[in-house]
């Protein structure tokens, strides 16, 4: 009890000094949790993709299309319990700063095998009865302010032209890690559009997406599907939904890697200053141990009172880091909407910016402890005066 | 010379030399002498004759090179930092020059802490307290910080400190040493009060020959040497 009030009274004894110690702890920790969620924000797609489903793209690159007819084909492969398809549209709505991913989907098929996209039954029904409909995301809708029956124009760049679609259904994640950010409509529009303006690019198809009768079957289904195309025009590269958009992230490995290194290189840092401030503290306090030392109080207690002030302030300042990267992570979360739909804190980043301050609050008092706890008390005496 | 009823502290044959790299410096050299109960002991000696080593070794804050230590029957010169801290605290009652006061703590707070080492409960302790500041006429400053007293406040307060346990020696290092004329006398005549009514044992390192004038007995140190003695 003693102890404690000794800490607490200590680390507020330099108030500006320890104020000054505690903002940069926490402005050190609040960094550290937000490269960590950009980090997380990188491989939400990653996170959010589902073990149950498989992808099938052109084993040449994803550049290249898969006909239209491999569909059935696939459909009948045993352990496949739904097939459905995606194309890249990348059109772009008014301006490019307006990015958002944009797919043309097989309407009927499509939404069956991603669950996480909530949809009224009757959204979803005007939707697929619509050859122009489309359906987006609640984040999406709300960013540029879209209701049911609306229409937006999205100008092609991979097809040409101005599409137009009215939107008849605005999804919501089922969790939060779900990205409402995408707008899908019609492949059927846009083939029938494409055989009309450049048939050589009708009936092709970017993605297959394959729903399984059960994930431990994800080897067996791909090997059979690769099998089935190979040697033919379009052969193709079967992988779990989780390896595809990993493979997408990977092409930006070294950016997630600096981040990582930077995130570390912040707590080093601060690491470094709260060392500093406590060795000035304990060597200020040396007289005051030394006297501690002479009414009989051993190196332990002394070792708890530099520790726990060190510790208190590292944690204070973590909890200010933490408490204020919750509003700095929301404006950034709105701020970068269209690169990370997904931006938000985890309970494992909040115990990781803890477990950051209080690794702060240890180093910086290891020498300080040791040095207060072994001080000789004749020489720590003759400092006073 | 006043009677010696009894033999506080013990000192044969002590030898300390401090080193300065290849060179020895001898402190102090072959001292023996003892300190009855109840006396009041002024060491004097210019600076670095080693009077505040010899204070400190008596104190357990300090080991010799050679020689023993006996105080109240107890070898302190044999034992270990650890047994030294708890006979510390229960023996020995510390004065210093700058009063060596936590700032961070009150009046009541800065005598308390020995007691924290004793297993006396939180009622316990406030009676030892407020009996210790009764002593030394502090009662009303009882919640005051160190910076909201005087230096002869502080040096009272640290005194109350050294008493509250009622130790067997009082050590007192230069404790007029930072103060202004009037609050020396008081503190003189605290020590001395402390001696006469209720009989403490104090060794006391002075350069205050109006200090020494307190003490019963006056023991030069010079170069390590013990040289004479006045009472």
């Amino acid at each position: 009890m003693f102890i404690l009030k000794l800490i607490i009274r200590n680390a507020f004894r330099h108030k500006l000094r320890t104020i000054l110690t505690i903002v940069g702890v926490a402005i050190a920790v609040m960094a550290f949790g937000l490269l960590r969620t950009l980090v997380g924000a990188w491989y939400a797609g990653v996170e959010s993709s589902s073990a149950s489903r498989l992808v099938t793209r052109n084993a040449i690159s994803l550049v290249f299309t898969l006909p239209i007819s491999y569909q059935e084909k696939i459909r009948s492969v045993p352990g496949v319990k739904g097939v459905s398809h995606a194309n890249w549209f990348g059109g772009v709505y008014i301006t490019e700063k307006n990015f958002f991913p944009n797919f043309a989907v097989d309407a009927r098929t499509y939404l069956d095998l991603y669950p996480e996209f909530i949809l009224s039954p009757q959204e979803k029904k005007s939707f697929i009865v619509d050859r122009k409909g489309c359906v987006v995301g609640r984040s999406l809708a709300q960013r540029f302010g879209w209701n049911i029956g609306d229409v937006v124009t999205l100008k092609g760049t991979i097809f040409p032209g101005q599409w137009e679609f009215v939107v008849r259904g605005i999804y919501r994640g089922a969790e939060k890690s779900t990205d409402e950010t995408q707008l899908f409509f019609h492949w059927d529009y846009l083939n029938e559009t494409m055989k009309k303006m450049s048939p050589r690019r009708a009936d092709a198809v970017g993605i297959y997406v394959i729903g399984l009768k059960d994930p431990y079957l994800a080897a067996e289904v791909s090997l059979a599907i690769d099998g089935m195309f190979k040697n033919s025009l379009a052969e193709t590269l079967t992988e779990t939904e989780r390896s595809f958009q990993m493979s997408f992230v990977a092409m930006t490995d070294a950016i997630v890697i600096a981040i990582q290194i930077v995130s570390y290189v912040v707590i080093v840092i601060i690491m470094v200053v709260a060392a500093n401030t406590m060795a000035m503290t304990a060597r200020e306090r040396i007289p005051e141990y030394a006297t501690m030392k002479t009414l009989g109080f051993g190196p332990w207690h002394i070792a708890g009172a530099v520790f726990g002030e060190s510790i208190a302030i590292a944690m204070i300042g973590g909890t200010v880091g933490v408490a204020l990267s919750f509003p700095a992570g929301g404006w950034i979360g709105r701020e970068l909407k269209q690169f990370f739909p997904v931006f938000s804190i985890s309970t494992m980043t909040i115990a990781l910016d803890l477990l950051a301050a209080f690794v702060v609050g240890t180093v910086a008092a290891l020498f300080p402890t040791w040095r207060g706890a072994t001080i000789n008390i004749a020489d720590g005496l003759r400092r006073i005066g | 010379m006043k009677e010696c009823p009894q033999i506080i502290v013990e000192i044969k044959n002590l030898i300390k030399t401090y080193s300065r790299g290849t060179q020895t410096i001898p402190v102090l050299e072959n001292i023996t002498f003892d300190i009855c109960e109840g006396e009041f002991l002024a060491l004097m000696g210019p600076s670095g004759s080693g009077k505040s080593t010899l204070l400190n070794i008596i104190a357990g804050i300090d080991k010799a090179d050679s020689g023993t230590v006996t105080i109240g029957g107890v070898d302190i010169s044999s034992l270990s930092e650890a047994d030294l801290a708890q006979w510390r605290a229960v023996h020995v009652g510390f004065i210093f020059q700058f009063y060596n006061l936590i700032p961070v703590l009150t009046a009541y707070e800065n005598v308390e802490m020995p007691l924290l080492l004793t297993g006396l409960s939180r009622t316990q302790r406030r009676t030892h307290v407020e009996t210790a500041l009764g002593v030394v006429n502090l009662t009303d400053r009882i919640d005051h910080y160190p910076s909201q007293l005087s230096g002869g406040q502080q040096q009272r307060v640290a005194i109350a400190r050294a008493v509250v346990t009622d130790p067997t020696i009082l050590v007192a290092d230069e404790p007029t040493g930072d103060l202004d004329r009037v609050s020396a006398q008081d503190v003189l005549g605290l020590m001395t009060r402390l001696n006469k009514e209720f009989g403490k044992t104090i060794i006391m390192v002075t350069h205050d020959p109006r200090a020494a004038e307190q003490a019963h007995l006056v023991r030069h140190l010079e170069k390590g040497v013990l040289n004479n003695v006045h009472s």
